[in-house]
């Protein structure tokens, strides 16, 4: 349990957050037109008369859009609805066409769920998924192009949406963020949505309330459209305060939508409870109930891939990994995947230091990703396979995984054009150990007089006189002996 | 040529007694010369007429003519024509062309039907006198005995039905959400259905009402209108409401007779205030299908009194969400303004015309929140009980016995100033709409003005063939062929 408190003069706050999270959903048409859902494209280059709303016009279900909302609740663990209907949500705005928004009000087709998070300080919580449902995105405004006129760009309208709301169930912007993460998490591995919050593909409200422990809920706000978890985090944060602050100066807070302002990092009030839209909620008459067969909700949830919490136990059990390592290595499906291949060809244990170690660090210093790296999973196996057969020691490999990240060149061919194969001919590093300690003559005496620590000293020597290719452990066993002489 | 049926007229195209070019000429004439007196047109598409009809006459002289090849229609101004202006009678679209094509009339062109142009309704549909038309009322083709005064030929298919009755076009395609192609066919003395809610695709069609407008053919006989049926009906993947089953051959229907058929007469359909003209040609009904072999049954429909007031509660609640894309930003006509919101309103209060603007603001208001469970839900709860009301009732008959409408065709002076009275005159067409289940009317006899008084048919769902033919029944016993003061033969 989070321990994220505010303390005010009048005692301790604790807050209360519920995110509704819009996911777009990885489908190649909108939810009720044939036209591209793709992102980007010229203005009003992927919009079908449906979208546009033209007279007579009628939506009809994508199919795939309800598959990938079906999926999803299954992903989070939530009850799938057999029965769910599309309502109108009225209101004018001009990058709406229909005057309505499609979206599921009453019966939404995913229903109660839950997500698992993990803290920083390994403790683990359930936030608890209110709904799933499904509903159309608007068009985009552009006020900027010109002094007089706004603009209308209708690609994203009637994209599908996913909306995903949490319980108020996070207590800190800690979780907030954890949520979020696994959330996406979750999305990506499921194929759902990709999850990128630049494209706004993902977006968050974020309700924010404070209250003294044991009490009910006070009133809550509405901070809309944050479209980045650290953004999230933060604008809980200067919230929870702005409400705290309130509430101490003896005033009330009003429940109201609010605005994020990263820059001066405040919320600013957009419109108060008595401004909000009557949507005049009501069935569409023009789409029938979404009935869906339990066989094929069956059939969808036998082929769901393995998802993060599954995939991190079977990687623990099967390849004796600790927490903290299933934990990176399933943050993504690709990178779990890159391991798995590693780890089937090499040692497990050594194949997570290496990716977690060396691989991820060479990653980032490139700045590519796991599926642009230049060196796939197979090349990262060789590597591994020269250390495990003694061809290499591992500080050679650290200098072979830099040049393969440079070069491209498989280890092998680095390691015979580079001449590392290391040694482990016990004459020649006898040879070469007697010739250090003969160099050495005085160090030799302070050890033989006590001074132990000496020993790395012409471990060092003798790795440095064989350009690091010695193997280290012959060169312990040696040393050891002859010294002892 | 002026006194042809649908079905005679393809008769005589098909054995080259006449050509699709002399029929559409022919129309088109009796446009010029009459339908300035009707107004049933909005638009008269002329040189696409007359090149369709060189087109007809080209695939009449082979083995291949389609069903409706070479046939002169009009459609009424609510179905989206590729090309065509389409205004739904409304200054909101006044110069609005759609680039596509409804499912409906597309179907009807793939058949080989010419549109000789668009058909003036009330405004959205929203009417039953047509005099909330942005393009002007429509006159009824019909004259009271011995008077000058103009008559309403009913709404909102009031240019079809006007159209028809003059012999300006062989058929005409209506809508109906609330009785808009029935009652309008009752006054103007002509056959018109509505088919089953799901039977004619609403893709490409204007919306007013969507769980209840339904497409449908206005024509003389009932074999034009089943010949016209077949071809707009059927399943369109584009619609999600429309029913995926087999389109019948409805001509093989109509002369199937009618013995052994019961047929109920609900009593709620007969309040103290009918007309005796009504009622008497409502018993005369009865007779004629007794006569026929069928049994008569006494029935109930409890429900049918909240009939109404449900309809104006789920009709205009759908009406206020579906007229909301006129709003000026991407098509229609717009009245620009300094800020978004008063764009809306100057656009939305300049394209839309009184009646219109009452129905959204009605609609706006049972869907508002608090508002919500005491009209429309409630409004929902009450139109399953007159779906069951029918649904009881089929279970023991096959056709129900109405009349269309509670009153014969009134003058435009005599229009009442109360919108509820107009209300008044879908009393008897409502039910069959909010249930969903066929209905038809057909021209009766005349009441003592010597105006056309309809009779109404309704049916179990997807059973219009035996509407066709308890139909067929009437009108070869009611030998209805009386034509209106304004026809195109009484010049020609």
């Amino acid at each position: 349990m989070s321990s994220y408190h505010i303390e005010g003069s009048t005692g301790t706050w604790e807050i209360v957050v519920g995110l509704e999270v819009h996911a777009q959903v990885i489908s190649h048409a909108k939810l009720f037109s044939g036209a591209s859902a793709e992102y980007g494209g010229e203005p009003n280059t992927h919009v079908s008369l449906i979208d546009a709303g033209f007279p007579g016009m009628l939506p009809v279900i994508n199919a795939e859009c309800v598959a990938q909302a079906v999926r999803t609740g299954l992903g989070l663990n939530a009850q799938i609805h057999l029965m769910s209907r599309f309502d109108r949500k009225n209101y004018f705005y001009a990058d709406l066409p229909q005057g309505y928004q499609i979206s599921q009000f009453a019966h939404p087709i995913v229903g109660e769920g839950k997500v698992e998070i993990e803290l920083a300080d390994g403790s683990v919580r359930h936030i608890g998924v209110t709904r799933l449902h499904l509903e159309q995105d608007a068009g985009k405004s552009m006020h900027d192009q010109d002094p007089a006129r706004s603009f209308i760009d209708l690609n994203r309208a009637g994209v599908a949406l996913m909306e995903i709301v949490s319980e108020p169930d996070i207590r800190s912007p800690e979780e907030a963020g954890a949520y979020l993460r696994k959330l996406r998490q979750i999305l990506r591995y499921l194929g759902t949505c990709d999850g990128n919050m630049d494209e706004g593909s993902m977006r968050a409200d974020v309700n924010v309330s404070v209250r003294k422990a044991g009490e009910d809920y006070r009133t809550r706000c509405e901070i809309k459209n944050v479209n980045s978890i650290r953004f999230v985090m933060q604008a809980i944060e200067v919230e929870a305060q702005r409400q705290v602050e309130i509430w101490e100066a003896g005033g009330t807070v009003d429940q109201e939508t609010r605005l994020f302002d990263h820059v001066r990092s405040e919320t600013r009030s957009l419109r108060s409870k008595e401004d909000a839209h009557d949507y005049r909620y009501f069935p569409d008459p023009d789409l029938l109930p979404l009935l869906l067969e339990q066989d094929w909700v069956d059939g969808l949830r036998a082929a769901l891939p393995e998802l993060p919490e599954a995939k991190r136990a079977r990687l623990e059990k099967t390849y004796g990994i600790s927490r903290y390592e299933s934990g990176v290595l399933t943050v993504e499906q690709a990178i779990a995947d890159f391991y798995e291949t590693v780890a089937k060809g090499s040692d497990p244990r050594l194949a997570v230091t290496w990716m977690l170690g060396d691989f991820f660090g060479a990653l980032n210093r490139i700045g590519a990703t796991i599926e642009t790296s230049p060196v796939k999973a197979e090349g990262l196996m060789e590597l591994l396979a020269l250390i495990t057969d003694s061809t290499i020691n591992g500080k050679i490999a650290k200098e072979v995984l830099e040049d393969m990240f440079e070069t491209g060149e498989s280890a092998s061919a680095i390691v015979e054009r580079k001449g590392l194969r290391q040694v482990t001919d016990t004459g020649a590093i006898e040879a070469e150990i007697r010739g250090i300690l003969q160099a050495h003559a005085d160090k030799l005496a302070e050890y033989k007089s006590g001074k132990d620590k000496l020993f790395g000293f012409f471990v060092g020597q003798t790795m440095k006189a064989m350009k690091g290719k010695a193997n280290p452990a012959m060169v312990n066993e040696l040393l050891q002996k002859l010294l002892a002489e | 040529m002026h006194d042809l049926t649908l079905a005679s007229a393809r008769k005589a195209l098909r054995e080259r007694r006449l050509s699709a070019v002399e029929l559409t000429d022919h129309f088109l004439s009796s446009i010029k010369n009459l339908d300035g007196d009707i107004n049933s047109f909005v638009t008269v598409t002329e040189d696409q007429a007359r090149a369709s009809a060189r087109a007809a006459d080209a695939l009449l002289a082979t083995e291949n003519a389609p069903s409706l090849c070479g046939i002169p229609l009009g459609i009424k101004d609510l179905f989206c024509t590729n090309g065509v202006r389409t205004t739904a009678s409304s200054n909101i679209l006044r110069n609005f062309v759609p680039p596509y094509e409804s499912t409906v009339t597309s179907n009807l062109l793939a058949d080989g039907a010419i549109f000789l142009g668009k058909m003036n309704l009330d405004e959205f549909a929203m009417g039953s006198t047509n005099m909330t038309s942005a393009f002007g009322p429509v006159t009824n083709p019909w004259r009271r005995k011995g008077s000058d005064v103009k008559l309403v030929p009913g709404g909102s298919s009031g240019g079809s039905a006007a159209a028809v009755a003059a012999g300006l076009a062989l058929g005409t395609t209506g809508t109906d959400t609330g009785g808009s192609i029935r009652q309008p066919a009752a006054f103007c003395g002509i056959t018109g259905i509505k088919p089953t809610y799901g039977r004619c695709s609403r893709f490409g069609t204007i919306a007013f009402a969507s769980s209840l407008d339904q497409a449908g053919p206005m024509a003389r006989t009932m074999e034009d209108c089943a010949i016209m049926l077949e071809s707009m009906a059927g399943f369109d993947a584009k619609d999600s409401t429309s029913v995926d089953r087999v389109v019948p051959r409805y001509e093989d229907a109509l002369e199937r007779g009618v013995k052994g058929m019961k047929v109920g007469i609900p009593r709620e359909y007969r309040p103290d205030t009918l007309p005796a003209d009504i009622a008497a040609l409502w018993d005369q009904g009865i007779a004629w299908l007794r006569d026929a072999g069928a049994e008569i049954v006494d029935v109930s429909l409890p429900h049918t009194k909240y009939g109404l007031p449900t309809y104006y509660i789920v009709a205009l609640a759908e009406a206020s969400s579906n007229l909301a894309r006129y709003d000026g930003v991407r098509f229609g006509e717009r009245v620009n303004a300094d800020s978004l919101d008063e764009l809306y309103e100057a656009t939305r209060h300049a394209g839309f015309g009184e009646e219109v603007r009452r129905r959204i603001l009605m609609g706006t208001y049972v869907l508002s929140s608090g508002y919500y469970d005491a009209y429309y839900l409630r409004a929902q709860k009450v139109r399953t009980l007159i779906q069951r009301d029918f649904l009881n009732a089929f279970e023991n008959v096959d056709v129900l016995l109405t009349p269309t409408a509670p009153s014969a065709a009134f003058a435009h002076s005599e229009r009442p100033t109360d919108p509820v009275q107009i209300y008044l005159n879908d009393i008897f067409t409502v039910p069959a709409s909010m249930a969903g289940v066929p209905a038809l009317s057909l021209p009766a006899g005349l009441d003592h003005d010597g105006l056309p008084l309809g009779l109404q048919l309704i049916g179990r769902y997807f059973e219009e063939e035996t509407l066709f033919a308890a139909g067929r029944v009437m009108e070869k016993a009611a030998g209805f062929t009386h034509r209106p003061a304004l026809h195109a033969g009484a010049i020609a």
